[in-house]
């Protein structure tokens, strides 16, 4: 099984609702519109042959410049028996981040979209427990999005003499 | 025939002679079979030379402090022997590593339970002002949070700049006046921290 042969199994049942198939470094990466996430999971993870039944890591990116799909929810996937990895992206508006949970798939991916939620503020529909899981509780914002200056010069908690800027 | 165990085999006697540090006598008025000083230098002088730390370390700089505390520096030179690891046996805070935001609280915490009087030194660049972490998720600076009495430059600094810093608290509490923790100017800087 290569990466041929997962592309041609995915367009047979999804045909061009999965697109974007790259191979940065050998590895797989496709998208899919974020509704369909779920479907695409789960056969990935029933198809006897296909097997992606661990979920690696599964985290999101913030691209500001792309309009209307700023943030993308990445999953990586292992077939643990042929040792193949995948990585599929789905894209969503900023202004609605709302992408169908993976918990009920996989149980793992619950602290993952905690994660997840906690720095870019993906909405996880479904999820049992969406709520920060590393930042402070108070925190009203989410802060790996690309969405802040580098350096704040108005601010007066630390003295520019003191620290050579 | 076994061979017997000798320790020492060459042994060099021990040389105290002007090597024995003693505190001195605060100021008072000798006489005989009679000393009168101020009770806040008699106390001061108890205090400052029994100390008991209670190490809040975090990070690098808590690899300085056991270098510190062990044999070759041997913090125990200066009365502070004994460790405590309960809040509520130690006088002094030392606070030693990079205070991540959401270690503020439990710092507080560990701070309140100590009994007055009780002293903070924030060691390290971190503790003093968030050092190189100048980000969303570390508070910059222990200061923000709880008063500070003694900071220790440095990243971490070396084991004689965690002694110097510990010297100067020892200024501080051998120094301090019976008044100090009842006083509006104390208990304004506490408001100021929204400790009662």
């Amino acid at each position: 099984m290569d990466n041929a042969y997962i592309k041609q199994k995915l367009q047979q049942q999804f045909g061009d609702q999965v697109t974007g198939f790259e191979e940065p470094y050998g590895m797989l990466s496709f998208e899919s519109p974020k509704d369909m996430n779920l479907k695409l999971l789960q056969f990935l993870y029933d198809d006897p042959e296909l097997k992606f039944t661990f979920l690696t890591d599964l985290t999101a990116v913030h691209y500001p410049n792309l309009k209307g799909r700023e943030l993308a929810v990445v999953y990586h996937l292992h077939n643990l028996i042929d040792n193949i990895r995948i990585r599929y992206k789905v894209f969503t508006d900023i202004g609605k981040p709302d992408v169908f949970t993976a918990t009920k798939l996989f149980s793992s991916a619950n602290w993952m979209e905690r994660e997840t939620y906690d720095f870019y503020g993906i909405n996880f529909v479904g999820h049992p427990n969406l709520k920060r899981i590393l930042n402070v509780d108070e925190m009203n914002y989410f802060p790996m999005r690309k969405e802040y200056p580098l350096e704040d010069q108005t601010r007066i908690d630390k003295d520019d003499a003191m620290f050579g800027r | 025939m076994s061979r017997p165990v000798r320790f020492n085999v060459n042994t060099v006697p021990a040389d105290t002679k002007n090597h024995i540090s003693l505190a001195d006598a605060p100021p008072g008025l000798p006489g005989e079979g009679f000393f009168a000083t101020k009770l806040s230098d008699a106390v001061g002088l108890a205090r400052k030379n029994s100390m008991w730390p209670l190490p809040f370390a975090t990070s690098c700089c808590g690899i300085e402090f056991m270098a510190t505390m062990a044999s070759h520096y041997d913090l125990a030179r200066f009365g502070a022997e004994r460790l405590g690891f309960s809040p509520r046996q130690c006088d002094l805070l030392m606070v030693m590593g990079t205070i991540a935001k959401k270690m503020g609280p439990i710092l507080k915490q560990v701070y309140l339970q100590m009994a007055e009087p009780r002293w903070v030194m924030a060691v390290g660049a971190c503790a003093s002002s968030g050092g190189i972490f100048d980000s969303y998720s570390v508070l910059q600076g222990i200061d923000q949070i709880i008063p500070v009495d003694v900071y220790v430059p440095g990243c971490p600094p070396r084991p004689e700049g965690i002694l110097d810093g510990f010297m100067r608290i020892q200024d501080l509490v051998g120094e301090e006046s019976f008044r100090r923790r009842n006083g509006e100017q104390y208990k304004e800087l506490m408001q100021s921290y929204g400790i009662k």
